[in-house]
């Protein structure tokens, strides 16, 4: 699409959409948010850089087919599962490393692997969707 | 806990993750396919060993407690299910090598086959309500793309139909799954059991009870419901018909012996004898049905309707033996028809044609192909000593014991239309000599299939009738087992307890 608005808004906005996306993956610990909601904001980005800018340059950005990422996703989530099962316990039972980082105590485990694998599904859906509604002519 | 349970649902869902990220690469999708499905087949059995030897196995992913997490519980039918699913995946996976056109597999058929395998385990496996829900609409949807990707005009006519009549399956099964909820405050099936057991609300759980019948029965298609099947089935490539005749009727009538035997026996005589006459007009319009198509993909896909129709019987009449008819019918009819519509297409692929008045000559010139039709056919039609014969003798068997002979008279006509109708598909397409109209004579460009592709789509219809014939022959082991499961089926409180009081 060609409007100087568009491509001048997006520029500013597809940063910001992209931070924010983080921020809401990291908040879903234990408030709303959470991989989905986070890989949904994410996707969104990309699609409004799909809409300005065309799918080709947003596959190029993106360096990755969307299918490919939603394996990379399901594998992801999967590796978290098995993990709890190397360690003895039941399948998807959150395992939990607490390092000390700056004087505070990190929660990093499992389920943050999970929602990692959530996010990327989430995105190469979205994202293989729309490129295709958008390429079809 | 045991973590044995997990592996027939983790390694398909695994094998599609890794598909997915060689999506570019179809060689190694297609090895890819195959390792993981012969993974999930020795999965299936290893699972089946423990369910046997150790008895019910129960697992809370996560570690959250029964009623409060979701369950995975495997007894015996469940395992028996998941056991002859992974043999389903591997032989399909082996057949789709010679039969799957490029188009397709670069759409992504060989993750998305996985992922159905992956759903209809699933749902086999959970001990939880609308868990099964979940598995339903995963399986439900990988094989609405299934049945639509190729995009032939056909083809989409036949998923519209079939789309639209599942949804409002699951809608109904939805809405059944919330009443039950309000009724008991869980969703866990054994705990579920446990409340139902000492309810008094008993008009209302019937009024449940009666949603499941429908939406299962849309699933299963059984009569007034399974009009959907027969208008979509023969519309895709043969492995994923086949696929699809294989499994996801069978999965809903696995939920309906399984919501028919543990929740819902308030009021046999109500529930149990509505069953008990749905089933003669499935087998009969089923069967009748059949009798007026020249299409053999349309032919078997009717008999899938019939055949449903007499596992619903063996669940009506509720005994041991019957339970037991019920689960070696499931297990005997995906092996006969998927057999069948394997071999279909090897015939199609052979001499080009699906319907009857342009085949011909199979017998003369392809002897192995023949005898392969002629195991299933006479396993499907009941003939003895394979499987098809136990499986109908011991439904019947159950049926003369509980003294319903119109229902049995009804069976014992329809296993002899049956017959009929494979005839005419043994006297068409393999008797008859060659037609002029064949494809193979009257279209030049038209060639049959040969070597290694031939190879492939052999394979997994020889290892299939292996199956039959050996069932057939030495069943006694197996009727152990099937006894064993029937037990586990009639006896809720082994169940209740295996998930409850581990």
């Amino acid at each position: 699409m060609n409007s100087v608005i568009l491509k001048t808004a997006t520029r500013l906005l597809f940063p910001l959409l992209l931070i924010f996306s983080v921020f809401l993956f990291f908040r879903g610990h234990n408030e709303p948010g959470g991989g989905f909601i986070g890989g949904l904001v994410g996707a969104s980005a990309f699609v409004l850089f799909a809409i300005t800018f065309g799918t080709e340059v947003t596959r190029r950005l993106l360096r990755m087919d969307p299918r490919v990422m939603v394996g990379w996703g399901l594998f992801l989530a999967l590796v978290s599962g098995i993990m709890s099962m190397i360690a003895g316990d039941a399948f998807f039972t959150g395992q939990w490393a607490l390092p000390v980082v700056f004087g505070n105590e990190l929660h990093v485990g499992t389920p943050l692997i999970f929602d990692i694998g959530v996010y990327l599904v989430v995105v190469g859906f979205t994202l293989a969707v729309i490129f295709a509604l958008e390429e079809e002519d | 806990m045991s973590n044995i349970i997990i592996y027939p649902i983790l390694i398909p869902i695994l094998t599609a993750s890794l598909a997915l990220i060689a999506f570019k690469n179809r060689e190694l999708q297609r090895w890819l396919s195959v390792i993981g499905s012969v993974a999930t087949f020795i999965a299936g059995c290893v699972l089946l060993y423990v369910v046997y030897t150790e008895g019910i196995q129960v697992l809370q992913p996560g570690n959250w407690e029964a009623p409060f997490g979701i369950s995975m519980v495997a007894d015996l039918f469940s395992a028996l299910m998941v056991c002859v699913t992974g043999l389903m995946a591997m032989t399909i996976s082996i057949y789709s090598l010679g039969d799957m056109d490029k188009q397709r597999e670069s759409f992504g058929f060989q993750p998305l086959f996985q992922i159905l395998i992956f759903g209809v385990i699933g749902a086999f496996l959970t001990g939880d309500l609308f868990n099964l829900y979940v598995w339903f609409e995963v399986m439900l949807i990988t094989s609405f793309v299934l049945l639509a990707i190729g995009n032939g005009k056909a083809q989409l006519d036949g998923a519209v139909k079939y789309v639209v009549i599942n949804l409002l399956s699951s809608l109904i099964f939805l809405a059944g799954v919330g009443i039950m909820y309000g009724l008991t405050g869980t969703l866990n099936l054994a705990a579920m059991a446990q409340a139902l057991q000492d309810t008094e609300n008993t008009g209302l759980v019937i009024t449940a009870s009666m949603m499941f019948l429908v939406s299962f029965g849309i699933k299963s298609a059984v009569f007034p419901l399974f009009f959907w099947l027969p208008a979509s089935y023969h519309t895709p490539p043969v492995t994923i018909t086949a696929i699809f005749g294989a499994l996801l009727t069978k999965v809903g009538v696995y939920s309906l012996v399984r919501v028919f035997t543990l929740l819902f026996t308030q009021d046999i005589g109500y529930t149990h004898t509505i069953l008990l006459w749905i089933s003669v007009p499935t087998m009969v319009v089923g069967v009748l049905g059949a009798a007026s198509q020249y299409d053999v993909r349309k032919i078997l896909s009717f008999h899938i309707v019939s055949q449903i129709g007499y596992m619903i019987m063996g669940l009506a009449f509720f005994t041991k033996i019957a339970l037991a008819g019920v689960i070696y019918y499931i297990l005997h009819n995906i092996l006969a028809k998927t057999n069948l519509f394997l071999v279909a297409g090897i015939a199609q692929k052979l001499v080009g044609s699906f319907h009857l008045s342009r085949l011909g000559g199979l017998y003369k010139n392809y002897p192995l192909v023949s005898s392969l039709f002629a195991i299933s056919a006479i396993s499907l039609a009941g003939l003895p000593p394979l499987t098809g014969f136990w499986a109908k003798y011991t439904v019947i068997y159950a049926g003369l014991e509980v003294e319903q002979w119109v229902v049995i008279g009804f069976a014992l006509a329809v296993g002899l239309m049956t017959m009929f109708s494979m005839t005419k598909i043994w006297m068409g397409a393999y008797w008859s000599p060659l037609p002029d109209t064949a494809p193979v004579v009257a279209d030049k460009n038209f060639k049959p299939v040969a070597g290694a592709q031939l190879i492939a789509l052999l394979l997994p219809t020889i290892i299939i009738a292996g199956f039959i014939v050996v069932l057939g022959i030495f069943g006694e082991p197996f009727y152990a087992l099937l006894f064993e499961a029937a037990d586990q089926l009639l006896d809720p409180s082994m169940y209740i307890n295996a998930v409850l009081n581990p």
